[in-house]
């Protein structure tokens, strides 16, 4: 298979495998389109958001509170004219309600984001979000950037559950960026027992049917006397949402050969792993083994037995499937979907699933693959922009990252960023189930889709029309060779600026990649 | 069609002077039989939909989650709707709301997407079609006009296909008129861009007439404002729905996705997390079926999901991937009758793998049963092209 001249690659290096290409980049692809991916990749962890970040224990911890403080003000407002009460408790309440609204109402001098978190949820998932996306519009490696979006796909944590919301956003930054270019398995491992996808998938509160704890409870249910009391203490036995998604989403996929009982089995092994409470001290909000959670017993899964080492039982069985020939297979798969077609080659899978054995599931060389492989630059763009991706690429092909392009910066990213995701069907790290974001054409490029992208780029574009450069120039540095003489011609008939740059973020070309 | 009569034709709805022109005025939504179908997408709790209070197993089985006797909305001495569920209890006693407790897909898939394929493209091969059901539908009724529409942002399977179907979801209405003229001119030769967009700019247009209200946040978004305002969201939205399949050339097959109905932890009883659904759920009925006025007697509309969940509570207070689950089947004109489909009961040896409701009805027999009645569509349609190979599955009966 022969490669595309050196033009086309660029625009693919940058397009395809990047997230669109800012002012100069094609340029400085050109040259060695492979080379410019490659020095992209490094040796374990990917780029983070700029600035400083809360860890997701501070996030989690600071979310209880704020949800605490809610609640506090919602039962003082409820019970602010007690009908028959004393004045005096009533008073009090009102006093303690007023204090409340204090503290939870927007401090003068901070900005509207700062001020719709404080009232808003306390989560920061819009900071967070806000945060990746200025790295993925202004960073000079968005290979890298790109290929964290794809585990981070992989691994979805949405913020579709109230315990998800502050940690959707620290999971990528603890999970998925730290491994970018390192072992699968490490990853594995750290998304596993990260409290984000513990929440997410249930099982931080799965208990073994036979654990002590589960035991105790039994008996003290039985010596309730009367059976309101029996019914109130709660109910604790084996959950395998998480150990499910494991096999079927993050390693060796749906048709890796396990069934029902290898399901409940992993299920069994890996109750214990679970998230720290305040009594907990130092593990509050953190990973935490329950040994008194645990399923006594040794456990049989996909045909391999394990011992009971109590909580490194189920570690044995992530590693193995980690390791697993399927996974392999299921990773080159998804990974070929994701950045070269919905239908892939199947000799690029089969490079990919190669270069994933023979290196024991390093990133690194796999990521090394796709670019090495001629199938990766098949010159059709198939591959039709998510939401997130076109709003990213737009701003990278002016240069400008969210916060900058519109007259109150902060209102901006909510205008421009968040609000467009939510209308384009990809809501900020809101992924409608455990198998995050379709990939597909079909899904994306809906009608409702591109009347919703050409809306966006109506409202977008007059805010970045006066830039230095005029529309052609600005579409000949975002396409390169790609720019069709459609296009051109439309651009150069266009009656504004504006209408230009909507022209552009519409094309063919520019919808895909 | 030529290129230049679309053009002509976007310039006079932008202006916003004819649909009856845009719509071709050879046809009126007036009178055409309309299926709206109801996917909840991961997977609801038909025992809590509908819970079987006169099945002894019921109670024991669910515990804490199990709906109290005195909460069930009864639709007779086996079975109640879940307290929520007002609205399409409202329409049960008017005999046009019944249920099909025990329905489901052909092979027992226990991954969401897996069943939900099976459960949106019609075939019993998971991944064996690129088109959807209701999307074949529209090619096996292609000597009448018929129109179909998904609501939501992505395009589902089920009307993904060989005819372009449209898709719309609350937002912004879009202004002017020169650039869909420029963009459909510029996607001419791109065959993707160019079916999906037409349609689109032909919904936009609807919308402007339908009176669909402009909504800045999806379903999720809007429940997590607070109940109250999420329901009232909902009713519009299926106000909205209605609205546009009331207009000229309007949809006459429209889907709709709801989400969250994987439960797997604190799912809740008479409220809780389920509730909040199908709360959610009811209102957009409700909306939909007062906003279709009159012609919610030419109409059905179905409420199905991809599984049911376990017959047992799990040790986390919800339930986990399952078989079987409810439906429900409502319409203006619905045939009176009990519940469709048999009721395999809860009794130990009956549990599909000992864990989860069986099933007694396929759903593909379910939605035959409403294409055929309903819609008209011959055997040999739905044994084929709708539902390949599925000669061996009956309609189910007495529905429209």
């Amino acid at each position: 298979m022969a490669l595309p001249d050196k033009d086309t690659m660029a625009a693919i290096a940058v397009t395809r495998f990047g997230l669109g290409a800012r002012p100069g980049e094609l340029e400085a692809a050109k040259n060695d389109p492979k080379g410019w991916l490659k020095a992209q990749i490094t040796r374990g962890a990917a780029d983070q958001p700029p600035g400083e970040w809360p860890t997701s224990a501070e996030r989690n911890i600071a979310y209880r509170e704020a949800q605490q403080q809610r609640q506090q003000l919602q039962r003082a407002q409820g019970n602010a004219t007690p009908p028959g009460r004393p004045g005096a408790a009533a008073d009090m309440q009102t006093v303690q309600r007023q204090q409340l609204q204090q503290k939870l109402a927007p401090q003068p001098g901070q900005p509207n984001m700062q001020q719709a978190q404080v009232a808003g949820d306390g989560a920061g998932l819009q900071e967070e979000f806000i945060g990746r996306a200025q790295l993925a519009a202004s960073t000079d490696a968005s290979f890298r950037e790109r290929w964290v979006l794809f585990w981070s796909n992989h691994f979805t944590v949405s913020a579709t559950k109230g315990q998800t919301r502050p940690l959707a956003g620290p999971f990528e930054r603890e999970v998925i960026r730290p491994s970018a270019f390192g072992r699968f398995e490490d990853m594995l491992v750290l998304s596993s027992s990260h409290p984000a996808m513990l929440f997410y998938l249930d099982q931080a509160q799965s208990t073994g049917p036979n654990s002590p704890r589960a035991r105790n409870a039994e008996n003290a249910r039985l010596r309730a006397r009367n059976p309101g009391q029996q019914q109130q203490q709660q109910r604790i036995g084996l959950n395998e949402n998480l150990t499910r998604e494991i096999m079927e989403l993050h390693t060796v996929g749906v048709h890796g050969g396990y069934t029902q009982n290898d399901v409940t089995e992993f299920a069994r092994a890996m109750t214990g792993w679970s998230v720290g409470n305040p009594q907990d001290g130092a593990q509050n909000a953190k990973f935490i083994y329950r040994e008194q959670n645990h399923e006594p017993g040794d456990r049989t899964v996909m045909g391999k037995k394990y011992r009971d080492t109590g909580g490194t039982q189920a570690l044995a069985i992530i590693k193995d499937l980690a390791a697993h020939p399927a996974t392999a297979r299921h990773i080159a798969q998804k990974l070929a979907v994701h950045f070269v077609s919905d239908d892939p080659p199947p000799s690029l899978v089969t490079k990919l699933e190669q270069a994933f054995i023979t290196s024991k599931g390093d990133l690194n060389r796999v990521a090394n693959a796709l670019v090495d492989a001629d199938e990766s630059w098949a010159p059709a763009q198939t591959k039709f922009k998510t939401p997130y991706e076109f709003i990213i690429s737009a701003h990278r092909s002016l240069g400008v990252a969210p916060l900058t392009t519109a007259p109150r910066p902060q209102q901006g990213a909510q205008q421009m960023v968040l609000q467009p995701l939510q209308q384009m069907g990809q809501p900020p790290f809101a992924a409608p189930s455990p198998k995050g974001w379709a990939e597909d054409t079909g899904t994306w490029a809906s009608p409702d889709g591109l009347i919703k992208r050409l809306n966006w780029s109506q409202v977008y574009a007059p805010q970045v029309a006066m830039g230095p450069r005029e529309p052609m120039k600005v579409a000949q540095d975002a396409l390169g060779k790609r720019l069709s003489n459609p296009t051109m011609l439309a651009l150069a008939a266009a009656e504004s600026r504006p209408e230009a740059l909507t022209i552009l973020f519409m094309s063919p070309e520019f919808q895909r990649r | 069609m030529t290129r230049s009569i679309d053009l002509t034709r976007r310039g006079a709805l932008a202006a916003g002077i004819s649909l009856a022109f845009f719509g071709g005025g050879a046809y009126a939504a007036a009178g055409d039989k309309k299926l709206v179908v109801f996917i909840q997408r991961g997977g609801a709790d038909g025992l809590s939909v509908s819970p079987p209070i006169g099945d002894r197993n019921y109670r024991p089985l669910r515990g804490e989650i199990a709906i109290p006797d005195d909460q069930a909305l009864k639709l007779d001495g086996d079975f109640a709707l879940h307290p929520k569920l007002t609205s399409i209890y409202a329409l049960a006693q008017k005999g046009q709301a019944r249920i099909a407790p025990a329905v489901a897909i052909p092979n027992n898939q226990r991954s969401h997407f897996e069943a939900q394929d099976v459960l949106e493209s019609g075939v019993t091969q998971v991944y064996g079609s690129t088109s959807g059901w209701l999307n074949r539908t529209l090619t096996a009724m292609s000597g009448r006009k018929f129109e179909g529409m998904s609501i939501g942002n992505q395009a589902p399977l089920i009307l993904r296909g060989p005819v372009q179907a449209a898709s719309w979801s609350p937002g912004p209405v879009s202004r002017g008129e020169r650039l869909p003229m420029i963009l459909t001119d510029l996607y001419h030769n791109d065959a993707v861009l160019s079916r999906a967009f037409a349609s689109g700019l032909e919904t936009e247009a609807m919308a402007m007439t339908a009176g669909a209200t402009m909504q800045s946040g999806g379903a999720r978004q809007v429940a997590a404002q607070g109940p109250a305002a999420g329901n009232a969201q909902a009713r519009q939205l299926g106000t909205s729905v209605a609205g546009f399949m009331m207009q000229p050339g309007g949809p006459q097959l429209v889907a709709v996705s709801i989400d969250g109905w994987d439960t797997h932890a604190n799912q809740g009883g008479v409220d809780g997390t389920l509730a909040g659904r199908l709360a959610y759920l009811d209102s957009v009925v409700d909306g939909l079926q007062k906003g279709l006025g009159a012609e919610w007697n030419n109409t059905i509309a179905l409420v199905v999901t991809e599984f049911g969940r376990t017959s047992r509570i799990n040790g986390t207070r919800g339930t986990d991937h399952g078989n079987a689950s409810t439906a429900i089947v409502m319409g203006g004109t619905l045939k009176p009758g009990g519940i469709i489909g048999d009721w395999p009961t809860l009794a130990d040896g009956k549990l599909n793998q000992g864990r989860d409701l069986a099933s007694t009805l396929d759903v593909r027999g379910l939605f035959k049963g409403a294409l055929s009645q309903h819609l008209g569509l011959d055997k040999r349609q739905l044994d084929t092209v709708v539902f390949p190979d599925s000669a061996a599955i009956a309609p189910a009966t007495g529905i429209a």
